[in-house]
């Protein structure tokens, strides 16, 4: 056990896997970096450097650097996952991958329903998500809720570096497609993690804070933010629990239903552009099943429906953040009829 | 700091810190109103820690003069969190005292080898991982956990336990952070890991204390060395009789979801409020790591096939050459008392009431008590 980076939790959950498992490949935009250029191999590792490290190790046969062709390269993962391979692919930004939606849609979510459960596809798409790191519109985007919304796919987007190794080893062993989502403002963040291979089982929620009186959900980034809001207002008297879903599909309702039911009262904090997000679909979920038990309206937390803005006044403005999540917690806590 | 009008003292209560990770405690309640009288060894408040709420005692006879801590509060270790002094001190001596107290810097014995954390021998060619406390000539401890369990089991007996002493708190094989690699799995292949520890670890002699599985252990280790084993303290130990709950074992195993684990691990203590979230978080994070499940099916599938103990050393325990203690809680529900109460006449036996299969965590201090004065006699 030792504190790890975000980076170095996904990093050493590659190469565990790749040591464990001779069917596990990489392949991404400079995963290795340097194809084709002189100068020492391994130059990049990805191009926040997630990778670096596994291409010596374990050679341009495992490693793959393949060309700025996001439609090619994921169609190769998915097919190579339909012959025996284990394919991780990294998709540097999941903004692009608009350009791979027939791959990942029509394919690789569809081959196990459409071939009567004979065909497997396990495929694991690695993204980077979020704003924050003032890279403007098309590299700054959640882009979950998409695919959350396509059944065949597994969607997962991890809160922390323990989080992140466990659930990368599910979704490397798990033998349908997953989109493994990684926000760039979480690559720095450290913790304790165990330095043996684990699994993080998917559709089971981690509920991080215990509290009678509000129930927070909370995706991804956002995590962190609610348990620090839920602490601080743990000092003035308000309870809250806090839910880190883990996998948005599969998603625990069960876990967010009990405690709604328990408390009443429903925060959803959600990223992603507020139309049809995650926040939505939770808190229409938590309507429809806990109605009675429900003492406030649900507030949900997300950026406004625009694009991420590129000046970084705007950018700050737009992102949900501490200030945002304690507004709400405290209007649905403060609620009287 | 004494009072300067009678030369009494006046004490502060502080966070305790008990076991590795301990940094802060959170105030469950306080036992004692401000004003009353307490006697040294009573117990004062409870606090919750990472595995178990558990009680601080009274440090010093006295009057508790203020509560400085308020139920509900988190502080760090070292805290004040509440003064005992005599009647005869005056408010503004408690003031003053309040108001000067500084928090010692963590720098008190052992916070060193504390912050360095587990460490980790080869022993049979295995990886096991270690946590030691304390030095001095006084003869060694070994802890020996139970099934499923882990170093940290003994976090508030060993800090007691290691004046003068080294006190060293092994995880067996498959548990903790030793190979999860278990060999055979098996009763002799335990104690061979435990006392292949003791080899690696330069301990010609010892007193062993186990819980549970790691009591049936400690005996085979003190059959094997006699030469080497100085008392034998077993708590709530496996192999005295063939009962066991199975269905703690099975769940246990099954335990993936945190329900199922707070389910199972309720039913080792006699009053399941007292586990802390952290510590049913643990046993998840444990059970997640490649190897555990294979590990804990092996060793159950040897110690308790189809439900029964089958490692049946009773008589074993009951005719060692050294001096053997048996601490039991009333309300085990996974071992029975009764293992206990059959040695009562061949064995000193201490029963517990109001306890479960934890004793070393539910009634920590009375179970260290009984530890120390059975070693120093």
């Amino acid at each position: 056990m030792s504190k790890k980076s975000f980076r170095a939790a996904v990093n050493e959950a590659l190469a565990q896997e790749m040591r464990r498992d001779p069917t596990v490949i990489v392949m991404g935009e400079d995963n290795a970096g340097g194809m084709g250029a002189p100068g020492a191999d391994d130059a990049w590792g990805g191009v926040l450097g997630v990778t670096k490290g596994l291409m010596p190790e374990f050679g341009r046969e495992r490693v793959l650097d393949t060309p700025i062709s996001e439609s090619a390269f994921i169609g190769a993962a998915v097919g190579a996952a339909a012959c025996g391979l284990r394919p991780v692919a990294e998709l540097m930004f999941v903004d692009f991958l608009g350009v791979c939606f027939d791959q990942i849609f029509n394919q690789a979510a569809k081959f196990r329903y459409m071939f009567g459960g004979k065909a497997t596809t396990p495929v694991v798409i690695r993204t980077m998500y979020g704003a924050g790191l003032r890279a403007a519109s098309q590299h700054s985007q959640c882009l979950y809720p998409i695919f959350t919304h396509i059944p065949g796919l597994k969607v997962v987007i991890p809160s922390s570096p323990y989080e992140a190794k466990g659930l990368l080893i599910e979704a490397i062993r798990d033998d349908d497609p997953v989109i493994f989502f990684e926000h760039k403002l979480l690559y720095d963040e450290e913790e304790e993690v165990p330095d043996e291979p684990y699994r993080i089982p998917f559709g089971e929620a981690n509920v991080t804070r215990e509290g009678g009186d509000v129930t927070i959900v909370a995706l991804g980034r956002m995590v962190k933010l609610a348990g620090e809001v839920a602490d601080k207002l743990l000092k003035e008297g308000i309870a809250a629990t806090v839910i880190d879903p883990r996998t948005t599909s599969p998603l625990d309702t069960a876990s967010i239903l009990d405690s709604v039911r328990e408390t009443g009262r429903l925060v959803v904090v959600d990223e992603a552009s507020p139309r049809c997000n995650l926040a939505t679909d939770i808190a229409a979920f938590a309507t429809e099943n806990a109605f009675g038990a429900l003492k406030a309206p649900i507030r949900m937390v997300s950026p406004p429906h625009t694009p991420v803005p590129f000046a970084p006044e705007l950018e700050d403005l737009y992102m949900p953040g501490a200030k945002e999540i304690e507004a709400a917690v405290r209007a649905v806590a403060d609620y009287a009829h | 700091m004494t009072d300067p009008s009678t030369g009494s003292p006046i004490t502060a209560l502080t966070m305790p810190k008990w076991g590795l990770v301990m940094s802060e405690g959170k105030i469950v309640a306080w036992k004692k109103r401000e004003g009353e009288s307490v006697a040294a060894g009573e117990e004062i408040l409870e606090i919750e820690t990472t595995k178990i709420t558990n009680v601080v005692e009274t440090p010093q006879s006295g009057t508790l003069r203020r509560i400085v801590a308020p139920e509900g509060a988190t502080l760090p270790v070292g805290a004040l969190l509440a003064v005992i002094a005599q009647r005869s001190a005056s408010d503004p001596e408690i003031d003053a005292f309040v108001a000067g107290f500084k928090a010692p810097e963590v720098a008190e014995e052992g916070a060193a080898a504390a912050e360095a954390g587990p460490r980790a021998i080869e022993a049979g060619g295995r990886r096991l991982s270690y946590f030691e406390l304390g030095q001095g000539a006084g003869t060694p401890l070994l802890f020996l956990h139970g099934f499923g369990a882990d170093l940290n089991s003994w976090m508030f007996l060993q800090p007691a336990l290691a004046e003068g002493r080294r006190a060293i708190a092994l995880d067996l094989p498959g548990h903790g952070g030793s190979s999860k690699e278990v060999g055979a799995g098996d009763a002799a292949s335990l104690a061979e890991a435990a006392e292949g520890a003791l080899e690696a670890l330069g301990i010609e002699s010892v007193h062993l204390v186990g819980h549970s599985l790691g009591g049936a252990v400690a005996v085979l280790v003190a059959r094997r060395r006699p030469d080497k084993v100085r008392s034998l303290n077993l708590i709530a130990s496996a192999g005295l009789g063939p009962e066991i709950n199975a269905a703690f074992i099975d769940g246990f195993i099954r335990a993936s979801r945190r329900r199922e684990a707070q389910e199972a691990l309720s039913l080792l203590v006699h009053d399941p409020a007292l586990l802390s979230r952290r510590m049913v978080e643990d046993v998840l994070r444990y059970k997640r790591l490649d190897g555990v499940s294979a590990a804990l099916e092996k060793i159950a599938a040897e110690w308790f096939p189809n439900g029964v103990q089958r490692v049946g050393i009773a008589e074993v325990a009951a005719n060692l050459p050294m001096p053997v203690q048996i601490i039991w809680g009333r309300e085990d529900r996974i071992i029975p008392v009764s293992h206990a109460e059959r040695l009562a006449s061949r064995l000193p036996v201490h029963i517990l009431e109001g306890v479960g299969h934890l004793p070393h965590m539910e009634k920590a201090q009375e179970v260290a008590a009984l530890l120390k004065a059975f070693i120093a006699a």
